[in-house]
């Protein structure tokens, strides 16, 4: 019995779900960072595959995610106690995404309904969750809007609305600018096809940002072999000191 | 050129760290201190986290110190038996101030009173040498020579022992207390401690200016070299490629300043070293006074 209702509910979602489908292509799906890093820009383009013609009514939107690693962040408030300005309330946010964009093909707010938003957690307040602050922080919220401004200022959270270009409501090509100061880890990607405020297609993938090369060679070693690598930075400064002293007193002569 | 740094995980121009370490290392030969005190906080304001500042600055005292000292050791500026003595000192201080700053980190505001300690300690000594190097620059004006070997209470301690490089035959106590002092001072403030040790040597011990400054840089490597390992082995945050960066134009800056200093009166190098430690003490007053642009900041969360 509870097979056939099962085979039933698939019977039933099937067609909407096979409706429309993303094919994805990316420039890079690995960032490799080197010495010389210095930020990255992904190309992101792909094609809306379907069975039927173009459904009618409200035109395709596209938007576009990609989240580096979450992490848990203390957002500190300061006030003014004894005459000098100290930190005094903090809050954890408990799941913070290291990097965020935010890249839509409209206004994100007119091709993405509240209630699609929050199951899908897309908008960048969305991709933010805090589990709750201690009881005496009155206004828990501009600690989370802080976290948000804080990180838009600097680049590692965008909202980049009608950047994506979508022609024919079939093909559709957008690029996501990743800053120097990346963390390593898997980047997930996420693209939503919406009509009408409804999200009526999504695709995963992975962009893996990794240290290549020396970059790679030490961070391994720092943590793998602490004091090999201590050892290692003391006689460079050494060797450094006494290089240096001993060009100046060849200078001299 | 932007170099990405591994540790720190930030991209940086290379020409800007390599002219901030040549700056702080011409002030770090001159003076025979570490320069930690300007370089951290400058490195916090380029954006390098400050665990990893804190720590990498550490290795790059070491660099230029050893630079500088042996520039000292040449002219034959080092008193190695008060240096040994303060050295000894040193240790056991650091090792006591690790903790006191771990229990402070558990109670939380650690920030807060490292900043508190920079102003205190800046503005105190900065006051002081300012007021006596002026004081002194005055009675060579006038045509007297500047008295400098008094007798006080300190002549009285035990344990004497002879320092031939500074001409002095005093107790061993009072170079033990400063080493401590200065250890635990170094360990909160993540410095050297260059730039409380050589005031306490010229005022509380009467070296004469000229053997301090190698004095201090001897046992600043030391010291500096034990943060680095600590550093590099519990907290991992030793930036290798921030730290050669940073000292290869520091220790281009420390043979410039060495060569400067010689070139110059003791009054006026102290003067000099009173006016940077006051403006850098006033900075960071200014940071605590003043309402801050953005009130809020992220931290790492404490794991648990």
């Amino acid at each position: 019995m509870r097979f056939l209702s099962a085979l039933l509910l698939l019977l039933l979602a099937l067609p909407v779900a096979a409706k429309e489908e993303v094919v994805l292509g990316l420039s890079q799906n690995e960032v490799s960072i080197t010495t010389n890093f210095d930020g990255s820009e992904i190309l992101i383009f792909g094609a809306v595959k379907r069975e039927d013609a173009i459904p009618e009514g409200p035109e395709l939107e596209v938007i576009v995610t990609v989240a580096g690693p979450s992490k848990s962040v203390m957002v500190r408030r300061k006030e003014k106690r004894f005459g000098i300005w100290i930190n005094t309330d903090g809050v954890e946010v408990d799941r913070a995404p290291s990097f965020y964009a935010v890249t839509t093909s409209g206004p994100l707010s007119e091709i993405l309904s509240n209630v699609e938003d929050q199951r899908h957690r897309i908008s960048i307040p969305n991709a933010i969750r805090s589990v709750g602050a201690p009881q005496h922080i009155v206004n828990a919220a501009s600690f989370t809007d802080a976290l948000i401004r804080i990180r838009l200022n600097s680049d590692l959270y965008q909202l980049n609305e009608g950047e994506v270009t979508i022609e024919e409501q079939t093909l559709f090509r957008t690029s996501v600018a990743l800053p120097s100061a990346l963390t390593e880890g898997g980047y997930l990607t996420r693209i939503f096809l919406t009509r009408g405020g409804e999200v009526v297609a999504e695709y995963e993938t992975i962009i893996d940002v990794r240290k290549a090369g020396m970059e790679r060679w030490l961070f391994t070693l720092s943590r793998e072999n602490a004091f090999l690598y201590g050892l290692m930075s003391l006689a460079i400064a050494i060797a450094a000191g006494w290089g240096a002293s001993a060009i100046f007193s060849l200078l001299r002569r | 050129m932007q170099v990405y740094l591994p540790i720190a995980e930030v991209s940086v121009n290379a020409f800007l760290l390599l002219g901030l370490g040549g700056l702080v290392g011409i002030l770090s030969g001159m003076f025979g201190v570490g320069g930690g005190f300007l370089m951290t906080p400058l490195l916090f304001f380029i954006g390098i986290p400050p665990a990893v500042a804190v720590a990498t600055e550490a290795n790059q005292i070491v660099a230029s110190s050893f630079s500088g000292v042996l520039a000292h050791f040449k002219r034959k500026t080092v008193d190695l038996r008060m240096g040994t003595v303060l050295l000894i000192g040193g240790l056991v201080g650091a090792a006591l101030g690790v903790m006191v700053f771990n229990y402070l980190k558990a109670q939380g505001q650690v920030d807060l009173l490292v900043k508190l300690c920079y102003v205190v300690f800046l503005g105190v000594i900065g006051a002081l040498m300012f007021i006596e190097s002026l004081n002194a620059i005055r009675k060579i004006k006038k045509g007297k020579l500047p008295a400098r070997k008094k007798h006080n209470w300190i002549h009285g301690l035990p344990f004497k022992m002879r320092f031939r490089v500074s001409g002095l035959y005093i107790s061993v106590i009072p170079p033990l207390i400063v080493g401590v002092l200065v250890g635990i001072l170094a360990a909160i403030m993540g410095v050297g401690g260059g730039f409380i040790m050589v005031p306490a040597m010229i005022y509380l011990l009467g070296m004469p200016t000229k053997v301090v400054v190698g004095t201090s840089l001897f046992q600043i490597i030391f010291v500096t070299g034990f943060t680095t390992m600590l550093h590099a082995t519990t907290n991992f945050t030793v930036d290798i490629v921030l730290a050669v960066l940073l000292l290869v134009g520091g220790v281009i800056g420390a043979q410039i300043g060495t060569r400067i200093g010689v070139l110059m009166r003791a009054e006026q190098l102290r003067i000099l070293l009173a006016m940077i430690v006051l403006l850098v003490c006033g900075k960071l007053a200014l940071e605590l006074l003043l309402q801050p642009a953005e009130l809020y900041s992220i931290g790492a969360a404490s794991g648990h």
